[in-house]
């Protein structure tokens, strides 16, 4: 019955990554494949850990993805990469930006950021590490750090280039479309 | 052609089709989206509004379905206590127009102070309740939701879960039907519930119960698949409902048989003795109580349940598969203990000067649901309750009468500006009408924050956007009797804690109304960033406003991340040496 492909985004509260869902599930229906996308809001979403479920096959039941269920993990966000590992399946890849951002616990002081967690992921999962920030900055502005991580997933999947801008297209706001389009591009060409 | 919509997006879009025209909630997660999604549609179709709270709200419904319309209301859990009053008379006085009552259950508590099942309303108000469990469900049930009211003359419940609402699936749209406004007929033998007609609609309420009954043993809500494999020689039968329905199928496939239950309330009787007589082990997966467990256990049905699963939380998958199949979970890196991510408030967030004051003085803080329940979390940590819509206001003055004056001088109650309408002011009544010398902050940041920005009667816009007469909170304040009002602004933190020192001090009831709108408003422009100057001498002082953007590097050195900040300037009056400077771009 298991025969879904399970993919997993997570960040931090405010990083986009309901867009990145929100492009994904587009594309997955226009490739024709039953979806679902499970994500959830309110207190969740004020700088906390944000997970959102992505899953797609012939049919797909269940909204949510169990640990050692993901094919793939795609992170924001380093801490965040490594907290959702116990999530991947043996020999699922993680992309992840490299981007740290300090939890609470550790602003309080309460606490330490983890030193090497890119080393502790590669020893477990195909890792695929990338400054998403500095090239979406690259790309024009530092928001679209969520597109460039879109389009390194884009290049790990089965679905074609062009129903990626096709959606991309149709999914962001006009005025921010050339931005997002060379964020992507540069994604997809890590 | 299908497209991907949330449940709740979908249950409005089944709603407006059902050509629904009279929608009022108050927001609540996981429930806000349906109203607002409610709202894009056109408004010569649907009138929809946000109400000062869910009984209103309800209340407003009750009058559109006895006017003849169709119409709706939307709730969090919580949120179906409030409106309890008017849905339990609504039970006997019945509907004109089909009125379905939405609400959205959160197991797991995702945004939520508890985890109650709603699904006991039902029975308790004998008003029959549907559950889908994705949002093609979510659609045709809520469509089904008004022709089954009419029908029955009944309000509709329709239950739905954080996963239900907040998942999105694929879904069919089909044109709105053209119903027509029924007339309006005097009737108060059916809509005047005093003694001696509600005697009769009792009657009437129970005969309609036996009918729902009947109508639950052939409806096609209710689903009964047969799979011919057995699982250690016995052929199993699981009973569900909602999105455990997902999570069964997901986690046993053909293994099993299903009674799939899209009525919970009232159950069948004869299908399920059919059913589990036709299995050799029956299985009832359902979240949090034993609903439909005890159900079958009343009938003499013999079910596994709520001992195999928890009456806490989300279910998922493999919890079914290891407790009905006993399979394995599937194996998965094991990660090193990592500090923990929980929400914060934004930076920028007026609230954070607020409670950096509540903190200072070490106040005790009488707490009410909104963003600002996170002033109960570190380091600003000075919140001392939190316990429902607006029991900020009165339960202070409940510990106030417990402990005496001197007590009360030295607690507040925080409320925002949406709770404070919701069911703060009539605490605040109370306050005044029983003598208390209590503090009221009203923490006004001209928005309803927590559920993601909706208007509400302070803020002079409609759900549509139109321009509205707004409540001024000063002159209600004074209106119910409260001499003492001033309005401060809590990132002057200076003046905002000598107002709030002298309000504490009075003897007298007195209301701060802390004004400074949400950071994450469009109209609300911060501009530029804050920088630490050389003039640093590491005191700390900063760190206490817990704000995202400042953080202390290794050496002790204070860091404010530039992406993070947004320039609001909270923590340039606070550092002590003048040491942090506001940088425009």
């Amino acid at each position: 019955m298991k025969t879904t492909t399970n993919i997993m985004i997570v960040g931090v509260g405010g990083q986009g990554t309901l867009l990145a869902s929100r492009i994904l599930g587009n594309v997955l229906v226009h490739e024709g494949h039953d979806v679902k996308v499970s994500e959830v809001h309110g207190m969740s979403q004020r700088g906390g850990s944000v997970v959102t479920y992505v899953k797609y096959g012939e049919k797909v039941y269940s909204p949510i993805i169990g640990e050692g269920e993901a094919d793939i993990i795609l992170a924001f966000e380093q801490l965040e990469a490594y907290r959702a590992l116990p999530y991947l399946k043996r020999g699922g890849t993680i992309i992840t930006a490299t981007q740290c951002i300090d939890p609470m616990p550790v602003i309080t002081g309460a606490a330490k950021y983890p030193d090497g967690l890119c080393d502790k992921i590669a020893a477990e999962a195909n890792l695929i590490s990338c400054d998403a920030l500095a090239l979406a900055k690259e790309a024009g502005t530092g928001k679209a750090a969520n597109v460039v991580l879109i389009g390194i997933l884009a290049k790990r999947t089965e679905i074609p280039y062009e129903t990626w801008v096709e959606i991309l297209k149709t999914t962001v706001p006009a005025k921010f479309l050339d931005v997002n389009l060379r964020a992507f591009e540069m994604g997809y060409n890590v | 052609m299908k497209q991907l919509m949330i449940g709740n997006a979908a249950v409005a879009r089944g709603a407006y089709e059902a050509g629904v025209r009279v929608t009022a909630s108050y927001p609540g997660t996981p429930s806000t989206e349906i109203t607002e999604v409610m709202a894009t549609y056109p408004a010569e179709d649907v009138y929809v509004e946000w109400a000062p709270n869910e009984k209103v709200a309800c209340e407003v419904a009750i009058g559109a379905s006895i006017g003849g319309a169709r119409a709706m209301t939307c709730c969090k859990h919580v949120g179906l206590n409030v409106m309890a009053d008017p849905i339990f008379t609504a039970s006997y006085t019945g509907v004109g127009g089909g009125l379905v009552v939405c609400v959205a259950d959160d197991p797991g508590m995702h945004s939520s102070q508890n985890e109650q099942d709603s699904r006991h309303y039902a029975a308790a108000a004998k008003i029959p309740m549907l559950e889908p469990s994705d949002s093609e469900e979510c659609l045709s049930y809520t469509r089904f939701a008004f022709t089954l009211s009419e029908e029955y003359d009944t309000p509709v419940l329709l239950r739905l879960s954080t996963r239900v609402s907040h998942s999105q699936s694929l879904v069919e749209t089909a044109e709105r039907e053209d119903i027509v406004l029924k007339d309006y007929v005097k009737d108060p033998s059916k809509y005047v519930m005093m003694p001696a007609n509600a005697k009769g609609r009792h009657v009437v309420v129970e005969k309609r119960t036996d009918a729902l009954t009947a109508f639950a043993e052939v409806t096609e809500l209710n689903r009964v698949t047969f799979n011919e494999k057995t699982v250690n020689g016995k052929k199993i039968g699981v009973i569900t409902d909602g999105v455990a329905d997902m999570y069964a199928h997901e986690a046993l496939g053909d293994n099993v048989s299903y009674f799939k239950l899209g009525m919970i309330w009232p159950l069948p009787v004869e299908r399920l003795k059919a059913f589990a007589a036709a299995c050799d082990e029956v299985y009832v997966i359902e979240e949090l109580d034993p609903v439909i467990e005890n159900h079958c256990r009343a009938l003499g049905i013999a079910v596994h349940g709520k001992e195999c699963f928890t009456m806490l939380g989300e279910y998922t998958p493999a919890m079914i598969a290891s407790a009905v199949l006993g399979e394995a979970p599937a194996e998965h890196a094991v990660i090193d203990a990592i500090p923990n991510r929980p929400p914060v408030m934004c930076a920028g967030c007026p609230h954070r000067g607020t409670f950096y004051v509540l903190k200072k003085l070490g106040l005790t803080v009488s707490g009410d649901i909104g963003c600002y329940t996170l002033g109960a979390v570190a380091p600003l940590a000075s919140v001392d309750t939190t316990i429902c819509m607006g029991a900020s206001v009165s339960a202070a003055l409940g510990m106030a009468k417990a402990r005496g004056d001197d007590f009360a001088k030295k607690l507040v109650s925080v409320i925002g500006d949406s709770t404070f309408m919701h069911s703060g002011v009539t605490g605040l009544i109370d306050i005044v009408y029983n003598k208390g010398v209590n503090t009221v902050i009203i923490l006004d940041n001209s928005i309803t924050g927590m559920t993601g920005h909706q208007d509400n009667p302070t803020t002079g816009k409609t759900i549509r956007g139109e321009a509205t007469k707004q409540v001024d909170l000063e002159a209600l304040c004074h209106a119910v009797g409260i001499d003492w009002v001033k309005v401060a602004d809590p990132f002057d933190v200076k003046t905002f804690e000598a107002v709030v020192k002298e309000a504490c001090a009075l003897d007298a009831p007195a209301v701060v109304i802390a004004q400074r709108p949400c950071a994450l408003l469009k109209t609300v422009k911060y501009t530029g960033h804050c920088e630490i100057s050389s003039d640093c001498r590491k005191c700390g002082m900063c760190m206490k406003l817990g704000c995202p953007a400042i953080s202390k590097a290794e050496d002790g050195s204070i860091v404010i991340d530039e992406n993070q900040c947004n320039g609001c300037g909270l923590c340039v009056g606070v550092c002590p040496f003048h040491a942090i400077k506001k940088i425009e771009d």
